[in-house]
């Protein structure tokens, strides 16, 4: 079962994440050119060579995306899909790229998630209050607006600050370990040109003094919205040979969906995140012990914990002592969000995780400047839509 | 308080009307599947573990305990700006079935995973929300 191993990311293209953009602004559809154009100039390609496509929301659009996108590109293409998994975009439109390139569809698949702002409305538009519900539906009918949103258990605080209380009530709680897990981070990102907090370490008294926001969720513990957004190129192994950076072939992936609101959980403490990282593992026929640097995905502290312990680099329960026993930092015994992370870039909407993916590529290809690792051939990559919902795995290795 | 930001409420379907005219009556009903005795929650057309829709409505006591929990310390949208501290809940029913909720008559410091908490069958506008206190 699985990939051969016979796609490769190529290239990629990665705007500057940044809190307040003050740069031009460009409609989506107009980003989405700007990064392909990037990502495929990177891997030494042309606007001509592009045969697949995958997306997921443009704002201009509220259907028939990927024809809009091909439409605009000016490129037929024989591969289209758009992605609806939130925060494990990134990592499921790649796998989806690789898989189809190793059909034979296809041979060079654009995957972009731009997430800058467009530019404001001359004709101004009434303010919706549903917004403020986030991915929570008010739709008639949906199990959101009748069950969840009514009692307030919306957006996305809560409902990880009650799998970490419950994880606190299972397993215990250290918040000086989650509040190193980002200090270790932030350390990466301060390298990091393109993080929002380039620049800016932290200590671990900063955490733990940041203002609570959901018990026990303190803000420096959650990410901080930016803007941004990346793009991947991905080819098949013919095309890779002629492309001018080192190759980094998919290798293996996993991907798990089991509830969209976490109280419907079978337990809250094991997330989709297990079975997809064992997928992928078994794919790639690596172990969670050899790969090189793990790219997790890290919209709180607790998705982070999580996923160490259900990926299997520690077991259920140990994930504090293991973050306080390594060095997470791009220099450390366990290279970990080498970039910073969601809380050292900041989130770019949906983008965020396409952050993981770029600097696993970015590693493996040697372009990780002041952060590159000595030896990188294999990194672990996660993603985590929704509130741990909808999870992804990735390895990726250099050829 | 800005009309705009007046709190949802729930707008029962066809399929969890006598959910909702259960706690309009002070009763907790929920389905029962008599095909593979799955207790299901929330109200579907078909169970959610055989797909049998041959579903029956059951009362039962709302015992629970609770599951987990957060205290929020900003709302979670400006319409529930009065109740920040919200107590969110997910709640854990003697048929073993979880929902989601709202604790009150509680002080924080008491509010703890594996509490035992009743039933508060909350009015409001035109519907009647679940809410948990402690026992
Ligand atoms: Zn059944």
């Amino acid at each position: 079962m699985g990939l051969r191993g016979d796609a490769a990311v190529v290239g990629f293209a990665e705007y500057k994440h940044e809190r307040k953009y003050s740069g031009p602004r460009k409609f989506t559809i107009e980003q989405w050119a700007d990064l392909a154009q990037m990502a495929l100039a990177d891997a030494g390609l042309e606007a001509s060579d592009i045969n697949g496509i995958v997306c997921s929301d443009i704002r201009e659009s509220g259907m028939f995306m990927p024809a809009t996108i091909a439409e605009y590109l000016g490129q037929p293409v024989n591969f289209a899909e758009r992605v609806d998994l939130g925060g494990a975009n990134a990592v499921g439109m790649i796998w989806r790229a690789a898989a189809a390139i190793e059909l034979g569809v296809c041979d060079v698949v654009v995957c972009a998630l731009p997430a800058r702002p467009i530019p404001s409305n001359p004709q101004p538009q009434p303010v919706n209050p549903m917004r403020y519900f986030g991915a929570s539906s008010m739709n008639w009918g949906s199990p959101q607006a009748e069950f969840e949103v009514p009692y307030g258990n919306l957006a996305q605080n809560c409902g990880y600050a009650m799998i970490a209380q419950r994880y606190a009530a299972d397993y215990g709680y250290d918040a000086a370990a989650m509040a190193k897990l980002v200090v270790d981070q932030r350390r990466s990102a301060a390298l990091n040109p393109n993080a929002a907090f380039y620049g800016q370490p932290i200590e671990i008294e900063d955490v733990l003094g940041s203002k609570l926001i959901a018990d026990p969720l303190r803000m420096l513990e959650i990410v901080m919205p930016v803007a941004g957004g990346g793009a991947v190129v991905v080819a098949s192994r013919e095309i890779a040979a002629k492309c001018s950076r080192r190759p980094v072939f998919v290798t293996g992936f996993g991907e798990h969906l089991t509830i969209k609101t976490p109280t419907y959980a079978e337990d809250a403490c094991f997330t989709p995140v297990g079975p997809a990282s064992q997928q992928a593992f078994e794919m790639a026929g690596v172990t969670p012990g050899n790969v090189d640097a793990a790219q997790i995905y890290d919209c709180y502290t607790i998705t982070v914990l999580l996923t160490l312990e259900d990926a299997g680099f520690c077991d259920k329960g140990e994930g504090m002592q293991f973050i306080t026993e390594h060095d997470l930092t791009f220099s450390g015994d366990f290279p970990m969000n080498t970039h910073g992370g969601q809380l050292g870039m900041g989130q770019a909407g949906a983008a965020g995780g396409m952050t993981q993916t770029i600097e696993a590529v970015r590693q493996i290809m040697g372009r990780a400047a002041e952060r590159q690792l000595g030896t990188c051939d294999t990194v672990y990559i996660s993603g985590t839509g929704g509130v741990m919902s909808e999870q992804s795995a990735l390895l990726l290795q250099g050829g | 308080m800005d009309n705009d930001f007046a709190k949802p409420l729930p707008r029962p379907t066809p399929t969890s009307q006598p959910f909702w005219d259960g706690l309009a009556a002070n009763k907790i009903m929920i389905q029962h599947c008599l095909d593979c005795a799955t207790w299901v929650f929330y109200p579907r057309s078909r169970c959610s573990s055989c797909l049998s829709d041959n579903l029956e409505w059951r009362e039962v006591t709302g015992d629970a305990v609770l599951y987990t929990f957060t205290l929020t310390r900003q709302p979670t949208a400006p319409h529930f700006a009065d109740e920040v501290p919200q107590k969110l809940a997910v709640v854990e029913l003697a048929e073993g079935v979880r929902m989601t909720s709202t604790l009150v008559n509680i002080d924080e410091a008491d509010v703890r995973v594996g509490i035992k908490l009743k039933p508060v069958f909350a009015k409001r506008d035109g519907v009647t929300l679940l809410l948990f206190e402690p026992i």
